[in-house]
């Protein structure tokens, strides 16, 4: 493989090398300008098929997405021009109000507890405790599976009717509801696998109480500030960058969730829209009805919204994260 | 007292402090159990007669059957395998992809001059935010036009085109801290930068290539999203996809085969949990990723 490699390289560089000026004498000065020249020759190469891709699959769909949002398209005919249309159906459109009622529903409650969730467990383990290793990964195994095909599967059981839920209440003889099904409360079981999946979060968390110096609170505690002022006065201040890249990053993720709700409602988004995620009602529109003028402006009302929270996020931070000293 | 607990010197702790200790890992143990509980409960119950699945919420399978995995194997159109292997070419092409188009991308920004560098740069850490969701659409198209619907090129050839920029991003992080004289010493002996990139930043990033490696593994294997858009015959399905159909085809008689499959679909996730833990958590940790 080595030998391979290294043959491969030597030829490769050799022709690489042959289109540029006379190389023989590597004097400093005499190769600065050919040295810039291979430099960029070599960047083009390297950086190549990642430009291939910006063109083609990210930054030029971006682009033409925002083009297809202002036609009429079904795939199989010629785009139209509609100007403005498919942003006008949006206002009128209750099913997207629904979607965006949803979404918001469901980034604004679960991030939070799930982030809560985190602190507090990276919290417990920051003690030095044996087995911590054994802990982390324990908690963390949810953060990986969670948002798989099969643990969607698992949910739909384990709320459902007869589900595991329902098998541990009337143990208690409770009757309980078939959460999934119900539209009161199927979004709300969504929110729980979201919560559930706090590994990945208390993990960066864990690594960020870390960073925090011992002596603080060692100082904390010869002045005699008990541990509430202690997480309040040092360590929440310490991790805030922390809490705000996990806070950034999840609000970004749950945005997008897509599988949980389609495989629960079994891509309904149903029961009566209560799981009806932005993006599974774009998927609705764009790959079950082909609307791809529609779905396009949807994506870009999605990325509106996404960059808005953003921007908003980094906006405010400055006025609650504390970078250091 | 109040000091955090250190972990040299084995002091004495008083009897209070171990009794609190006791608790905390109690409470931890507990917790995990909670947390776990549904994923060891569908092991279990993949092991249960499906009527039993319904009734018995505890964890030991008392009338112990593999049938479920054998009726749910050839539950589908096609057996299992024809899923499991479909996801492994996907997964495979994309790991190859993303290893070899992202670290000639991250070799270009940690280790290159040229010009546009910072804006590229810039644009690239932009493209990680960028939600599928919003692309999709015209990259369906674009597809379409191709011919590559219902074939796993839309799933592969974007990766060797550098488009996963988080896995660029980790590795130029990697890279820039790599000891910039090893290469300065190959320049010296007038080795170009693809000798460089191939024999001494390529070795010496093992660690970034695995973390990329693993987590491709995992994201690629659990996507649904792009497999269910772009694969539309049974017999170009992956698993989650199969999943996916197998569940809207069952009716409430055959969870136990559904639940058999699904840890079939777990597995290998778990897997390379296992044997990647160490790369995971501290991908994670560096990164931040899910």
């Amino acid at each position: 493989m080595t030998t391979l490699l290294h043959g491969k390289s030597r030829t490769a560089d050799d022709s690489g090398t042959g289109a540029k000026p006379p190389r023989a004498p590597r004097k400093a000065a005499a190769s600065r300008g050919g040295n810039r020249r291979y430099e960029n020759l070599a960047a083009l190469g390297f950086l190549g098929p990642w430009f291939l891709g910006l063109v083609l699959i990210t930054a030029g769909p971006l682009m033409a997405s925002l083009y297809f949002s202002f036609t009429d398209y079904n795939l199989i005919g010629d785009h139209q021009w509609v100007g403005l249309e498919n942003y006008e159906r949006m206002l009128s459109d209750s099913r997207l109000h629904s979607a965006l009622r949803v979404t918001f529903v469901y980034v604004f409650v679960s991030v939070p507890l799930q982030l809560a969730m985190a602190l507090a467990l990276a919290m417990v383990l920051d003690r030095g405790l044996r087995g911590l290793a054994l802990y982390r990964s324990v908690y963390y195994l949810p953060s990986l599976l969670g948002g798989s095909v099969a643990v969607a599967i698992l949910w739909r059981q384990v709320f459902g009717a007869d589900g595991l839920i329902n098998q541990v209440l009337a143990f208690f003889g409770i009757q309980g509801e078939g959460w999934v099904s119900h539209p009161d409360y199927a979004l709300g079981t969504l929110i729980v696998l979201n919560v559930w999946t706090f590994g990945a979060p208390m993990v960066i968390f864990l690594a960020g109480l870390r960073q925090i110096p011992a002596m603080y609170y060692e100082a904390a505690a010869v002045d005699g500030a008990n541990p509430v002022r202690r997480f309040w006065h040092i360590t929440v201040p310490m991790l805030t960058p922390i809490i705000f890249f996990n806070l950034v990053l999840q609000i970004i993720n749950a945005f997008q969730t897509f599988t949980q709700a389609f495989i629960v409602s079994g891509g309904t988004g149903g029961p009566s829209d209560s799981t009806l995620f932005f993006t599974l009602y774009l998927y609705q529109r764009g790959f079950g009805a082909f609307d791809m003028g529609y779905a396009s402006a949807m994506a870009w009302l999605l990325l509106m919204i996404i960059g808005g929270f953003t921007a908003v996020n980094f906006l405010a931070s400055k006025y609650w994260v504390f970078y250091g000293d | 007292m109040a000091t955090k607990t250190e972990a040299p010197a084995p002091q004495k702790r008083t009897k209070a402090q171990r009794t609190r200790r006791l608790l905390i890992h109690l409470g931890l143990i507990g917790f995990g159990l909670i947390m776990l509980y549904p994923l060891l409960w569908m092991l279990s119950s993949s092991f249960k007669p499906t009527a039993e699945i319904f009734r018995e919420p505890g964890l030991i399978p008392w009338s112990f059957t593999p049938e479920n995995y054998t009726e749910g194997w050839n539950a589908l159109q096609f057996p299992f395998h024809h899923y499991l292997l479909n996801s492994a070419i996907v997964v495979g092409g994309a790991i190859v992809g993303n290893l070899i188009g992202c670290s000639m991308a991250a070799y270009a920004f940690a280790r290159l001059e040229f010009r546009g560098k910072r804006l590229f740069f810039a644009i690239m850490l932009a493209t990680i935010m960028l939600p599928i969701h919003v692309v999709i659409v015209p990259q369906y198209i674009l597809f379409a036009e191709l011919g590559w619907i219902n074939t796993f090129y839309p799933l592969i050839v974007p990766k060797l085109l550098a488009t996963d920029g988080f896995f660029i991003f980790l590795m130029v992080q990697f890279i820039r801290g790599l000891p910039k004289d090893l290469d300065e010493a190959a320049r010296i002996d007038g080795c170009g930068h693809i000798r460089i990139f191939c024999q001494i930043i390529l070795p010496l990033s093992m660690p970034a290539l695995a973390t990329t490696a693993i987590f491709t593994f995992i994201w690629t294997w659990n996507d649904f999203f792009s497999q269910l858009i772009f694969l539309t015959s049974p017999d170009m399905y992956t698993v989650p996809v199969a999943l996916r159909t197998f569940v809207d085809s069952s009716s409430q008689t055959s969870w136990g085969p559904l639940f058999a499959m699904s840890v079939v679909a777990l597995g290998p996730v778990f897997g390379f949990f296992l044997a990647g833990q160490r790369y995971l958590v501290k991908g994670i940790a560096t990164t931040g990723i899910k």
